[in-house]
């Protein structure tokens, strides 16, 4: 709006020189047609006769539409494929931020344009993708080679429509465990081996809190028992089998007692200073784990990766995993393939291979990311696994437990919504001084008017 | 020889450049006459329709980009339609406007905007001023200065901002660490209502004000030195002439700033947006910055109700054409008293 206006004592001035000025001419004239042309030199042809997307040796070009580091191209994956199809290409664009891949994807389905041989889509949205764009996605359970039952039963059904047409294929999963410092509880006088830390609150979230009321009792100074509300309301919400909409898709998140319990456990915790007054994956809580200011954080496989990344060299090692109270699931990903696309065939047996268990198992080792197919559990790329920041835990059959044992979760279109709306204007708000009962006013206030189409 | 002085090139003298005409001694023939009259035609269509031409890739591209999505938002306004089936629209009538009457959160943000935007733009107008009056003196390196005041708007928002959010940290921001060595307390920058509109207004502050300072540098060196001269000769000091010769002066300038910053501050939306401690858009843990921007883009691009979404832009516009019209009628009565 600002940029292009000058200062009053420019505006008089003359346009420049004739040569200046034909030159401004000719590039608006130049710039508008090659804008016009790209305009309309989508879309046509079929993938046979298409240049763009087969090189001079008569390759097929596969796109990947993906976002975030879903890791198969460092894992080699690309190329191993490549080798195994000499005549495939496979290139990835890859949005930083799912925030920012999900709107476009979303528009890109809507008007059936622009999209990728394979696009990925992350577990908060699947619900949308199943019950809105489902027609306009390649039913995977039909495809030769696609296996139902290599997938866990709720990985599979989350991709899966009413009719039961699977319009994407499960990469990963975020099997939830508790992640605890081990000097943190020892200085508290907690208990700090996995076994016995995962006895404390088995079975029971408010087990937890009390184990978290025990650890403010003799607490080193300046921290605090858990990372934030946000963390903690996730997890609980995440064992359970409905949350915000009952088995026939009806909201039901004001009236459901396991959504209000776990607002009101998480809103104690918060009151009696358990949680910090923290957002997760905020540039202030990234100093915490810098800093060590929490001692116990809900944790799937990536997060190990992710408070890798932010803590200072001291803390390797002096983490541990322990079972969640219940398990639950947090993240994970499936690939889709868009009828529109050029090549629907190819890119079908392309992520049928690459979301197969040596697959995943092979992503798991390099990337992190928890496989959704139990028969690579017992793969020694899982079983092996190891953390910097855990040590020698074996914390693949800890999250492989926690995975086999996740509930198959009704999840709706809009859960990302209401999710965020009960952490970010609900339960922050008990740790800014407002009562629980203000806190969950403004959540539910917030989230109402979300949903209002 | 008859020759037709109207239209023929002058007589070519001995030993001329220019080859003589072939039908120079001939009258023209029907069909060259004809023949003529085509380019003259010619010559008037071009003359005439030329400069639209030329003027038309703007016109071209304000149709495709401007008006029709002006008109689109505005048929949408009056549906129910969600972001994630577009062509699915059911007619609603007025109801998105009607609703927004009692819609707690569009007051809100409308409130917000305003707030923020006096804070942001009355400090920021002033210091720009005071800024260009000391850049207006013989000053060494002048030219360093005027370059470093521009730096800020060139710097990115989305840059400027990230750095503002770390700066303005609760818990290890730089602000809160300065404010505890002279024993203040934390602030809650993110949390509290003031604080965070202060903090989101001073992103702006600093990214406008030498945007501004500029603009007003320029408006004072059209000012006549000789005007300063007699006022120092009439033992004016710098203050006295800032206030007779200066202001004055700049009075059309002034305008002209505070009409572009009130269009700016009802704009405000990266700033909030990425000070926002949540991805949400919405402006805060109690929306208390998320401004009219925010949350139009909360409820079409977050929460997917093209429909809501499309009538909030067009009230917005609205009330644009308000503040608008508030602004002319001030700066007519403004120019009648001077």
């Amino acid at each position: 709006m600002r940029a292009f206006t000058l200062p009053p004592s420019r505006l008089r001035s003359s346009g420049g020189t004739p040569i200046v000025r034909r030159a401004v001419v000719l590039a608006a004239v130049a710039s508008l047609g090659a804008g016009l042309l790209a305009g309309c030199a989508d879309d046509s042809g079929d993938g046979a006769s298409d240049g763009s997307s087969s090189d001079g040796k008569g390759k097929t070009t596969l796109t990947l539409g993906l976002f975030g580091t879903q890791g198969f191209k460092e894992a080699g994956l690309y190329t191993e494929y490549e080798k195994l199809h000499p005549d495939i290409k496979i290139t990835d664009n890859v949005v930083e931020r799912n925030e920012n891949y999900y709107p476009a994807l979303l528009n890109h389905l809507t008007t059936n344009s622009g999209l990728m041989d394979v696009q990925a889509v992350e577990v908060g949205n699947i619900a949308e993708i199943v019950a809105t764009q489902a027609d306009k996605l390649v039913d995977m359970s039909k495809v030769s080679g696609v296996d139902k039952s290599k997938w866990l039963d709720w990985k599979w059904a989350q991709a899966t429509t009413k009719d039961g047409r699977t319009v994407g294929l499960g990469t990963d999963v975020g099997p939830m465990a508790i992640c605890y410092r081990k000097d943190l509880f020892e200085k508290a006088g907690l208990p700090t081996d996995r076994e016995e830390v995962g006895k404390l609150w088995a079975g029971d979230w408010s087990k937890l809190v009390d184990a978290g009321e025990k650890y403010k009792a003799k607490a080193p100074k300046g921290t605090t028992f858990m990372d934030s509300p946000g963390g903690l309301i996730n997890a609980i919400l995440s064992s359970e089998k409905e949350k915000f909409y009952d088995s026939s898709g009806k909201v039901t998140y004001k009236t459901n007692p396991a959504v209000k319990s776990a607002f009101d456990l998480t809103a104690k915790a918060a009151e009696e200073g358990l949680v910090g007054a923290q957002t997760q994956f905020q540039p202030a809580w990234d100093t915490t784990i810098a800093h060590s200011k929490f001692a116990t954080v809900a944790c799937p496989p990536w997060m190990l990766g992710y408070i890798k990344g932010k803590s200072k060299p001291e803390s390797a090692g002096k983490w541990d995993v322990a079972a969640a109270p219940k398990s639950g699931n947090w993240g994970g990903t499936f690939l889709a393939v868009p009828k529109s696309g050029k090549h629907v065939k190819e890119a079908e047996a392309f992520i049928t291979w690459l979301t197969a268990p040596e697959q995943q198992a092979k992503l798991f080792k390099v990337q992190g990311s928890f496989p959704s197919a139990p028969s690579a559990y017992s793969s020694s790329a899982v079983t092996g696994a190891k953390n910097e920041m855990t040590g020698d835990s074996p914390i693949g059959t800890i999250f492989a437990k926690a995975a086999q044992s996740s509930p198959v979760q009704t999840i709706g279109p809009k859960d990302q919504i209401i999710q965020q709306g009960l952490t970010d204007n609900g339960v922050i708000l008990v740790t800014k001084g407002k009562s629980p009962e203000e806190a969950w006013n403004t959540a539910t206030k917030t989230i109402d008017n979300n949903l209002d189409k | 020889m008859a020759t037709r002085h109207d239209t023929a090139a002058p007589p070519v003298k001995e030993g001329g450049a220019a080859p003589a005409r072939a039908s120079a001694d001939a009258a023209p023939t029907e069909a060259e006459q004809r023949h003529r009259a085509r380019l003259s035609r010619r010559w008037q269509r071009d003359i005439r329709w030329s400069p639209y031409a030329f003027v038309s890739p703007f016109f071209l591209l304000f149709l495709a980009f401007g008006l029709f999505p002006l008109i689109y938002t505005g048929w949408a306004s009056l549906h129910q339609v969600e972001l994630t089936a577009p062509t699915d629209m059911e007619w609603v009538g007025l109801r998105n406007y009607t609703r927004i009457f009692d819609d707690d959160f569009f007051w809100n943000a409308a409130k917000n905007t305003l707030t923020i935007g006096i804070i942001a733009t009355v400090p920021q107008l002033l210091m720009a001023m005071g800024l260009a009056h000391i850049l207006n003196y013989k000053l060494r390196a002048s030219t360093f200065y005027r370059v470093a005041m521009l730096a800020p708007y060139a710097t990115s928002i989305a840059a400027a901002s990230l750095v503002f959010v770390l700066l303005f940290g609760r818990d290890y921001g730089m602000i809160n660490w300065a404010l505890h060595q002279v024993g203040i307390g934390a602030v809650d920058w993110q949390n509290d209502k003031w604080p965070s509109q202060f903090a989101v207004s001073s992103i702006i502050i600093w990214r406008w004000t030498g945007y501004n300072a500029l603009i007003y540098l320029a408006a004072m060196q059209a000012i006549p030195q000789d005007l300063y001269e007699s006022a120092a000769l009439d033992g004016a000091s710098r203050w006295r002439q800032f206030l007779h010769v200066t202001l004055p002066a700049l009075r059309p300038t002034i305008l002209f700033t505070v009409v572009v910053s009130t269009i700016g501050a009802s704009q405000v939306f990266g700033e909030p947006l990425l000070f926002d401690a949540n991805k949400g858009a919405s402006g805060g843990a109690e929306h208390q910055f998320q401004t009219l921007g925010l949350y139009l883009y909360e409820q079409g691009w977050v929460n997917q109700h093209l429909g809501r979404a499309s009538a909030i832009a067009w009230t917005m516009f609205l009330i644009l054409i308000l503040v608008g019209i508030v602004n002319y009628v001030i700066s007519r009565r403004l120019r009648a008293s001077s």
